[in-house]
C-alpha cells in the first residue's frame, strides 16, 4: 500500500490542477492583450477576477469543510488542492491586477491575499517539519504525564533538599518555584526559558558538593541526579509546547487575514461594479 | 417475625434465592407444597445486589412472556430488588439465609443435604439455582469471618478516611483498590511477584497511583490471620506473611477478590455428570431440567441460561414438572413463531421431530438443546438462485439444511465445487477460523435452512461430545481443501482427516523451530503465525501468515532441515498433516506437487527481497537498525494485531495532533469518541492508538448478555441497541477500546460555527444510561471510517494484517518528505 501525504496525493492531482492553471492564465494573458495595456477592468482582467473570487470563496470553505464531518470524500484532498490552488491563486490574481498597484482598496485586497498565502507557506512548513520532530521529543508520554512526573521530582527534590545547606536549598526552592513551562505566547514560541532556574540550579549544583558532610554527599548525589531528570523533562515539556505553538500559530494569521481578504475583496468588487 | 419451626423432610429444597430460585419458591408457595428456599448470604439476589447503585436491569429476550408470580420487567437495581422483597414476604416464601450448603447426596429414598452449620436436611426433590457468580472463593484463614471482612465492593463512595486492605491483585481486586485511592488508605497484598494478570490499563493506574502515594503493596504476601481489636482506631488486624517475615497491618476492613470458583467441580461432587471433558461444558439435563441424579433439577445461569428472565420461567416451570404437570415451556409460543413461515400447520414438537428426522447432526441434541439453538436461530426459506453467503463475507453462522440443495463455489470461477443436500450442513468454517467466508453459496432448489450464530454452535459443540468429533473432522477436510486449493478425491480427504492431528498454539508458542527435523505440513485454520529466520544473530521476521494458508511446505519439499522458525503470533490452532503421509499423497497428486513447488519458489524469492531490504535499512543507518520492516511487523503484532481484521494506525510523522479524526468520531457517534488517538504504543512514526481492531474472535464477544455484539457483513465488530450496560464487554477487550457512555444526539453545527471551529452543545438527557460504545467502522456512514477521512494529512490510515505487511515494508527509509509545497 503506497501512502501519500498532502503534496503528492493522488501522484500530485493539484500540483498538475495548479500548474495547468498557471498556464492557462498566462497564455490568455499573453495572447488578449487589451489595447490599452493589462488591467483589472480589461475583458481578461475580469475573466481572471472572476475565476480568482470564486477561488477565494472556495479556499474559505475548507475551513467549513474540514469539520463537516458527516460530508463525503476526504478531507486530505481537500487539503491538498487547497495548498495546491491557493498558491496558483496568487499568480493568477496578480495576472488580474496587470501589475497595477496604488494605495487602495484593491491592492490592499491583493496584498492581504499573499498575506494568507504566505502563512499558509509557513502552516506546510510546520506540517512536514514538526510532526515527526514532535514524536521524537515526545514518543510516548503525553504531556500531562510529564507535567506530573516533574511535580513528582519538585517534591521529592525539595524534600531532600531540606536537609541541605541552606545555599543548595535554596537554589533548588528556587527553581522549582521560578520554573515556568510555557508561559506566554512568545515563550512557548521560542521553547525555553531566558536564564531558566532549573538549568541554572543544575549548573551550580555541579560544583556545590565539595564541603559537604558524607551523609549530605549521598544525599546530593540523590539530588542531583533528580534535578538532571527533572532538568530534562522540562526541556521536554517546553520542547512539547513549543511545537504545538507553532504547529498553530500561523492559523492566526492564515484565518483572521483570510477573513479580511474576504472582507476586501467584497469591497474591491462592489468599489468597481458601482463607483467605476 | 414469628419463628417458623422447620420440619427436616421438605417435598422441595430450592437452593439459592437468585432469580430462579425465588421463582420457583413463589410458585411452590402458590401451589402449597412444602418447600424450602436456602441463601447462603444474608439477603435474596445476591449477584444482582452486587450491580452498581442505579444499574438499570434489562428484561430480554423482549419477545419471551413471563409466566412466573415473580414479578420482573426491565427496571432500576432498586426497584427490582424491592418488587422482588416484596414478593417474599407477600407469597411468605420459606426462606432461610445465611444457610450455606456443605454437601448435597442421594439416599436411596430421598436427597440429602449438609448445611454448613452441620444441620442435616432432606427431600424428595433439590432445585439447584445457585447461579455462577455467586461462588466467590473465600478467605480461608482463622478469624476471616469477622464482619470487616468483605468480598464485593458495591459503592467505593462509602469509605472515606479508612485503612483498607485489598487481597488479591487480579483485575477485580486492582480496580476495587483503584475506586477506594484518593479518600482511603489502601495496601493490596498480592500472591504473586508482581501484577503481571491486570490488564495493562489498570496496571498503569496502579503504578501511577503508587507513585503518587496513595496506595502501597506487597507481593508475594498472604494473609495468615485477622484478629479483632478492643480498643484503639483499627477494629482488625491482619497478619500477612511476606517474604522477609510476617507483616501486622492494622485496618479498618478487608476487601477480597480471589475470584470465583468454576462450578463444574462443585456439581461433580454432588455426583452430576457432563456430557464432556470440556471445563465449560453445561450439565447433561433432561427436557425436564432433570440432572443425571433423579430429583435434582438444575435451571438459571447453572444450567447454562444466563438471562433473568429465563430463570424465573424456569422456576415455574420445574415445579410444575415436579408436580407432574407437563406445561408448555415457556418459549413455545416463540418457537411458533418461528416456524410460522415453515409447517406452520403442524405442531412445534412436530416440527423439531421432522428437524431432528432431517439433519442428523442436529438428531445428536436433547429436545432442550434443540429448542435453544432453533430459538436463536433463524428458519430461511431461500428460492432457487439465491445467495446464502458471497465469498469474503464476513459472517460467523452456521447452516442446517432441512430442505433442498445449495450449489458451492469456492475459488472464483464458475465450476461448481461442492453441493450440499438436505441433511448436512455448510459454514463450519466460521466456527473455527473467525476469517472471511471461503466460498459462495447459492439454493439450487426450494431450501429449508437454519441459521445458528456461532456463539450458540459453540455452546452446544462444548456440551456435545458426538456433535464436536464430526465438525472437527469436517473442518480438517475443508482447511485441506482451502490451504491446498486443489480438490482430492473423497477417499483421499477421508484418509487426510482422519490421520491429521488438530494441534492448539498459545500466542507466541513456536509451531517449529529453524533447524528442526521436518514433521509435517501446517494448514493454520485459526488464528496468524509469523515466519522468521536467525539473521546476523538476529531474528528477523519474513513473513505473516494468516488462517487459510500452509507453513512448512519448504523442509517438505526441498527433505532438509526447517528453513525458519514459525511463530503463533495469537492464539493458533493448526492442522497438521503427517511428512510421511503429505509425501505419498503428493506422489499420488502431481497437482498438489506443483502446487507446492510454485510456493517454494515464491517464498525464496519474496525472503531474497526482504532480506535485502533488512540490510539496506540497517546499512543506511538513517533511522537506526531497529526500523527494519521486520521489526516493524514484530511490533505490529505484539501489539495485537495479528488478531485484528481492521486497525487504524497512525503515522506520527505526518500528523499535525489536530484531533478532527477524535472530533469527527464524536460527531457522527453520538458525542463520544471511540478512538484515543494520543494513546498507544509508538515503533518507526508508527502508533497504534486506542481504537477497536475488530479481531478475528473479538473478546468483547465472549459475554454479552443479551448477545448485542455482532459482525457485520464487510467484518464491522458493532455493539446494537439491545447493550444493557453491563460492562462485561469494556472487561473483556485486551486493547481498552470499549467505553462506557451517555449516548447523545450530536447537533450540527451551524455554518459560522464550523468556519470558527466553534462546537455546539449538545442536549443531554440529565441521568441518561450509559451503554458500551466502540468503533464501528462506521459501518452505517457512506464513504467509509469518518477518522480516515477527516484527517487532513492523511496520517490516519486503516489496515487489515494482510495489508500490514506491504505497509510495513513500503515505510522503510526516510518516507518521501518535499522540501518545498510549491515547488
Amino acid at each position: 500500500m503506497q501512502r501519500g501525504n498532502i503534496f503528492d496525493y493522488k501522484n500530485y492531482l493539484y500540483f498538475k490542477l495548479a500548474v495547468v492553471m498557471i498556464l492557462i492564465a498566462f497564455a490568455a494573458f499573453m495572447v488578449f492583450e487589451p489595447a490599452v495595456g493589462h488591467y483589472g477592468g480589461s475583458w481578461i482582467g475580469y475573466g481572471l477576477g472572476t475565476i480568482s473570487a470564486l477561488m477565494v470563496l472556495w479556499m474559505a470553505w475548507y475551513g467549513v469543510r474540514k469539520r463537516r464531518y458527516r460530508s463525503a470524500g476526504t478531507t486530505q484532498g481537500w487539503l491538498s488542492a487547497h495548498i495546491y490552488l491557493g498558491t496558483a491563486l496568487t499568480v493568477i490574481v496578480t495576472l488580474h491586477s496587470g501589475f497595477h498597484f496604488g494605495f487602495n482598496i484593491h491592492t490592499l485586497a491583493y496584498g492581504l491575499l499573499l498575506v494568507v498565502v504566505v502563512s499558509g507557506f509557513f502552516g506546510n512548513y510546520a506540517y512536514m517539519i514538526y510532526p515527526r520532530q514532535m514524536t521524537e521529543n515526545m514518543g510516548e508520554d503525553s504531556l500531562d504525564g510529564l507535567l506530573l512526573r516533574i511535580a513528582e521530582a519538585n517534591k521529592l527534590a525539595r524534600q531532600i533538599a531540606l536537609l541541605m545547606p541552606d545555599d543548595i536549598n535554596n537554589i533548588v526552592t528556587h527553581a522549582c518555584q521560578a520554573t515556568h513551562i510555557g508561559v506566554g505566547i512568545l515563550e512557548q514560541l521560542r521553547g525555553f526559558q531566558p536564564n531558566c532556574p532549573s538549568a541554572l540550579a543544575v549548573q551550580k549544583l555541579t560544583t556545590m558538593g565539595n564541603h559537604l558532610s558524607t551523609e549530605q554527599r549521598k544525599l546530593h548525589r540523590e539530588l542531583y541526579s533528580i534535578m538532571v531528570r527533572r532538568q530534562s523533562l522540562v526541556k521536554r515539556a517546553r520542547q512539547d509546547l513549543m511545537y504545538r505553538s507553532r504547529l498553530g500559530f500561523w492559523l492566526y494569521f492564515h484565518v483572521p487575514f483570510a477573513i479580511a481578504l474576504l472582507v476586501a475583496m467584497t469591497a474591491h468588487i462592489i468599489a468597481v461594479f458601482f463607483y467605476w | 417475625m414469628t419463628k417458623v419451626i422447620t420440619p427436616k423432610h421438605f417435598n422441595t429444597i430450592i437452593i439459592g434465592a437468585g432469580p430462579s430460585g425465588l421463582s420457583a419458591a413463589a410458585r411452590a408457595s402458590e401451589r402449597g407444597i412444602s418447600y424450602l428456599l436456602l441463601e447462603a448470604e444474608q439477603a435474596p439476589a445476591s449477584t444482582i445486589r452486587s450491580y452498581q447503585r442505579g444499574k438499570h436491569v434489562m428484561a430480554e429476550p423482549r419477545g419471551l412472556p413471563l409466566r412466573s408470580p415473580l414479578p420482573f420487567a426491565a427496571a432500576l437495581r432498586e426497584t427490582v430488588l424491592t418488587n422482588w422483597e416484596k414478593s417474599i414476604a407477600d407469597y411468605k416464601i420459606n426462606v432461610r439465609y445465611g444457610a450455606k450448603v456443605f454437601g448435597l447426596h442421594r439416599t436411596e429414598k430421598c436427597h440429602e443435604i449438609e448445611l454448613l452449620d452441620g444441620e442435616i436436611l432432606t427431600a424428595d426433590n433439590v432445585i439447584l439455582a445457585i447461579g455462577v457468580q455467586g461462588n466467590l472463593r473465600k478467605l480461608d484463614i482463622p478469624g476471616a469471618d469477622v464482619p470487616q471482612v468483605q468480598y464485593q465492593l458495591d459503592d467505593p463512595m462509602a469509605f472515606q478516611n479508612e485503612t483498607i486492605v485489598v487481597v488479591g491483585g487480579g483485575d477485580s481486586g486492582v480496580e476495587n483498590a483503584l475506586a477506594l485511592t484518593g479518600r482511603n488508605r489502601i495496601i493490596i497484598l498480592n500472591r504473586a511477584e508482581d501484577f503481571s494478570n491486570c490488564k495493562d490499563s489498570n496496571l498503569l493506574q496502579l503504578t501511577e497511583a503508587r507513585k503518587k502515594g496513595a496506595l502501597d503493596w506487597l507481593l508475594q504476601t498472604k494473609p495468615k490471620l485477622i484478629e479483632q481489636n478492643a480498643k484503639g482506631e483499627f477494629p482488625i488486624t491482619i497478619f500477612a506473611e511476606t517474604p522477609e517475615g510476617i507483616e501486622r497491618i492494622p485496618c479498618h476492613r478487608v476487601i477480597a477478590r480471589l475470584g470465583a470458583l468454576p462450578s463444574r467441580p462443585l456439581l461433580e461432587s454432588f455426583g452430576i455428570s457432563f456430557p464432556t471433558d470440556d471445563l465449560s461444558a453445561l450439565p447433561t439435563l433432561s427436557t425436564h431440567y432433570e440432572s443425571s441424579i433423579p430429583g435434582l433439577y438444575i435451571i438459571g445461569a447453572l444450567a447454562g441460561y444466563p438471562l433473568i428472565k429465563q430463570g424465573i420461567n424456569q422456576g415455574y416451570e420445574v415445579i410444575e414438572y415436579i408436580l407432574g404437570n407437563p406445561v408448555e415451556p415457556a418459549d413455545t409460543a416463540m418457537l411458533r413463531e418461528k416456524f410460522a413461515s415453515f409447517c406452520s400447520d403442524r405442531g412445534v414438537d412436530d416440527v423439531l421431530e421432522k428437524i431432528q428426522k432431517n439433519v442428523p447432526l442436529l438428531a445428536m441434541l436433547n429436545r432442550l438443546q434443540l429448542r435453544e439453538l432453533v430459538l436463536e436461530s433463524n428458519i430461511l426459506l431461500p428460492k432457487p438462485g439465491e445467495v446464502i453467503f458471497k465469498r469474503n463475507d464476513y459472517s460467523t453462522t452456521f447452516y442446517s439444511v432441512v430442505e433442498g440443495e445449495l450449489d458451492i463455489w469456492i475459488d472464483n470461477d464458475d465450476t461448481i465445487d461442492d453441493v450440499v443436500k438436505a441433511g448436512e450442513f455448510f459454514g463450519e468454517m466460521a466456527l473455527v477460523s473467525g476469517r472471511r467466508r471461503a466460498g459462495t453459496v447459492r439454493a439450487r432448489t426450494n431450501c429449508v435452512l437454519i441459521e445458528t450464530p456461532r456463539r450458540v454452535m459453540q455452546k452446544l459443540i462444548n456440551s456435545v461430545q458426538s456433535m464436536r468429533t464430526i465438525l472437527n473432522e469436517v473442518a480438517i477436510k475443508s482447511v485441506v481443501q482451502i490451504c491446498i486449493g486443489v480438490s482430492l478425491s473423497s477417499d483421499e480427504l477421508n484418509d487426510l482427516a482422519k490421520h491429521a492431528t488438530l494441534k492448539s498454539f498459545a500466542a507466541g508458542e513456536d509451531l517449529f523451530h529453524e533447524g528442526d527435523e521436518a514433521d509435517g505440513l501446517y494448514l493454520i485454520q485459526s488464528g496468524s503465525v509469523t515466519v522468521s529466520r536467525m539473521i546476523g544473530g538476529k531474528e528477523v521476521v519474513l513473513f505473516y501468515v494468516a488462517a487459510g494458508n500452509y507453513v512448512g511446505e519448504m523442509s517438505l519439499v526441498s527433505g532438509e532441515p526447517r528453513y525458519a522458525t514459525v511463530r503463533a503470533a495469537i492464539a493458533t490452532e493448526a492442522v497438521l498433516i503427517d511428512a510421511g503421509r503429505m509425501r505419498d499423497i503428493i506422489a499420488r497428486n502431481p497437482e498438489i506437487r506443483g502446487a507446492l513447488d510454485a510456493r517454494f519458489l515464491q517464498h525464496l524469492q519474496e525472503q531474497e527481497r526482504r532480506q535485502q531490504l533488512g540490510t539496506a535499512s540497517e546499512s543506511a543507518g538513517a533511522l537506526g537498525s531497529q526500523a527494519t520492516p521486520s521489526n516493524l511487523i514484530s511490533f505490529l503484532i505484539q501489539q495485537g494485531v495479528g488478531e485484528a481484521t481492521d486497525v487504524l494506525l497512525i503515522d506520527e510523522s505526518l500528523c499535525i495532533r489536530c484531533n478532527h479524526c477524535e472530533q469527527a468520531c464524536a460527531d457522527t457517534h453520538g458525542g463520544a469518541t471511540r478512538l484515543d488517538r494520543d494513546a498507544g504504543p509508538i515503533y518507526a512514526n508508527i502508533r497504534v492508538p486506542t481504537s477497536c481492531r475488530h479481531c478475528e474472535h473479538p473478546h468483547c464477544m465472549k459475554d454479552c448478555p443479551p448477545d448485542a455484539i455482532h459482525r457485520a457483513p464487510h467484518g464491522e465488530v458493532y455493539i446494537d441497541d439491545s447493550c444493557i450496560g453491563c460492562g462485561n464487554c469494556q472487561q473483556n477487550c485486551p486493547y481498552d477500546v470499549i467505553q462506557m457512555a451517555v449516548v447523545h444526539e450530536q447537533p450540527e453545527p451551524s455554518l459560522w460555527q464550523m468556519l470558527l471551529g466553534i462546537r455546539p452543545k449538545p442536549d443531554i438527557e440529565e441521568g441518561g444510561a450509559k451503554v458500551a460504545v466502540k468503533c464501528d467502522m462506521c459501518k452505517d456512514i457512506t464513504g467509509g471510517p469518518v477518522c480516515v477521512r477527516a484527517c487532513p494529512v492523511g496520517a490516519a490510515l486503516r489496515v487489515n494484517p494482510e495489508e500490514l505487511l506491504s505497509y510495513a515494508g513500503s515505510s522503510t527509509g526516510e518516507p518521501r518528505l518535499l522540501d518545498s509545497d510549491e515547488s
